[in-house]
């Protein structure tokens, strides 16, 4: 670790990174949003982006889980749970009935609802509201080894499923007709999903995690053609956001969150400028 | 069972020649034909298809017609052993004897999907042919593979295209490329000609006529474009839940049961 730190002062050479945190802050960006930022080009493309909205929201709920049970370690409660809960808006959805859309709302709703009652009870919510915002000031070495590993193995699950869920999404039929088991395959994307997001949402926040997950990939598509592109775009953008983020608000003292999906809300807004400029261009 | 796991990639043949138009039987198998026999399909209830007796054989085009709602499209999943039915399906080699496997290509019926996906025609077909995950970019020997597979269906030049931008004759090109490798025995062709205009379609229509000489293939082709049957079909079944008629096109067109299941077609016929 110190010779990471070591390094990270020769590359680094900004005031801020003079402090551990701040580096370890720095490193934890750079671990968790790649692995959203590749998730997130098939989310986008599968229109998940309020399916994963709706997970996220629910980490209330799985917080709160945690909290009636007493454990102490939040973090395997929250991927416990958002296994389940993503599972289950699967499940549900493919009964038909609603649209999607109002099964997914009605999801979101019930876990939010559910986690404000039981971590307000007693009117200690203040205690718990730094999941809203998440903080990735006070990420530990331990829970950046654990990051690395998490996207390391995150990764490595990504690219044995990526060429099925490909085939599955444009055409189920024809996939099935090759031997994928398609069932299988969208349920381990949803699960892949939820452990993401939820190893990420202490450092980012319930609400905005589900931006992490989706910008960088919208943004991506918009100057996209090809899947590497479309892969490699969204990575850039979701490092680039992280890094710049941190950088910007913590002499603003306020929420890095926030300051990351900013940055990425400002590329989708330029890439969908560029696209569009593009687009009039290869008309006239 | 997973097909891949059987018939990995790597047993694509890319020495077959595809415009070779000589007849010779296809060296992998060697399937003579397929015989449907007692086949039925019951789900919920409702009985989907009933007691299906028919044959495809290889080297010739089988046109399935029938209304809305016969069960053409639960008999292609049967084929695709992608639903459970009762009755058995035999596979049989040039020898009489029992295949225990065929290689089915499939060209499904054009589902909607999402038109700005940034995905090329390469993504798409390389994603079916090796294990490399496509994001990771495309090898150059897959490129090879891919360009070989959209060459048997005159679709090399739409390559680096984006798979949302494809009209719908160039989707189905593209489609039957991927059907097409690696080499099947029994090809589906679930209306194709959904989404294509007449030239395209005869286009089409040409290269699959083609590759069933060259490949000696065997065809089950749905379609209600009667001119089309007529000029393309060797053997034709009329299907409602059950066989209703069966033979050549002229006979299934003079049946008494097609007449009454498409009276406007029969009379266009005379």
């Amino acid at each position: 670790m110190n010779t990471i730190y070591a390094i990270m002062d020769v590359l680094l050479p900004f005031e801020i990174f003079q402090f551990t945190f701040m580096k370890n802050a720095l490193l934890a960006m750079l671990l968790l949003t790649p692995l959203l930022a590749l998730l997130g080009t098939m989310a986008v493309n599968k229109r998940m982006a309020f399916f994963s909205d709706a997970l996220g929201h629910s980490a209330l709920f799985g917080l709160g889980i945690g909290v009636l049970l007493g454990m102490s370690n939040v973090t395997v409660i929250l991927v416990c749970f958002g296994i389940l809960w993503a599972m289950l808006i699967t499940r549900i959805n493919r009964t038909g009935g609603a649209s999607a859309d109002t099964t997914i709302s009605v999801f979101s709703s019930t876990g939010i609802a559910l986690g404000l009652l039981i971590l307000s009870g007693n009117g200690r919510f203040s205690k718990y509201s730094s999941i809203l915002v998440g903080d990735v000031l006070a990420v530990t070495q331990m829970d950046i080894l654990w990051l690395f590993i998490a996207l390391v193995a995150g990764v490595a699950l990504w690219a044995m499923m990526y060429n099925h869920l490909l085939l599955t999404a444009v055409n189920p039929q024809l996939a099935q007709s090759r031997g994928i088991r398609t069932n299988l395959v969208e349920y381990a994307f949803v699960i892949l999903v939820a452990v993401a997001v939820m190893l990420a949402i202490r450092w980012v926040g319930v609400l905005l995690i589900n931006a992490l997950l989706i910008l960088p990939a919208a943004a991506a598509r918009n100057i996209s053609r090809s899947a590497r592109q479309h892969a490699f775009f969204s990575v850039l953008f979701s490092l680039f956001s992280g890094v710049c983020g941190l950088i910007i608000s913590v002499p603003l003292n306020s929420s890095v969150g926030a300051a990351v999906v900013l940055c990425a809300a400002s590329i989708y807004a330029l890439t969908l400028l560029l696209s569009q400029i593009l687009r009039i261009r290869l008309q006239a | 069972m997973p097909r891949n796991n059987l018939f990995a990639p790597e047993a694509y043949d890319p020495t077959h020649k595809h415009h070779d138009h000589t007849h010779h039987h296809h060296s992998h198998c060697g399937l003579c034909r397929i015989e449907l026999e007692n086949v039925s399909v019951t789900s919920g209830g409702d009985t989907l298809l009933q007691d299906v007796y028919m044959h495809i054989h290889c080297g010739q085009l089988t046109a399935l017609v029938g209304p809305n709602g016969a069960g053409k499209t639960t008999l292609i999943r049967a084929l695709l052993s992608q639903i459970p039915y009762t009755g058995a399906i035999h596979h049989i080699d040039d020898r009489e004897r029992p295949l225990r496997m065929v290689r089915t290509g499939y060209v499904p019926q054009q589902l909607p999907f999402d038109k700005q996906m940034p995905v090329t025609v390469t993504d798409f077909i390389a994603a079916s042919l090796t294990k490399r995950p496509v994001w990771t970019g495309v090898g150059k020997k897959t490129r090879e593979r891919v360009q070989e597979a959209l060459s048997l269906a005159q679709a090399e030049k739409l390559a680096s295209r984006q798979m949302g931008q494809l009209s719908g004759g160039e989707l189905q090109r593209v489609l039957l490329a991927m059907a097409l490798t690696p080499t099947p025995d029994l090809l589906i062709l679930d209306e194709p000609v959904s989404g294509m205009d007449q030239n395209g379609l005869y286009l089409f229509l040409d290269t699959v006529d083609q590759l069933k000489r060259s490949r000696h293939m065997a065809i089950l082709l749905v379609s209600h474009d009667w001119s089309l049957v007529r000029e393309y079909a060797d053997q034709m079944v009329l299907l409602n839940k059950s066989v209703l008629c069966a033979g050549t096109p002229e006979t299934v067109f003079a049946c008494e049961t097609f007449r009454e299941a498409f009276p406007a077609a029969a009379r266009e016929g005379k």
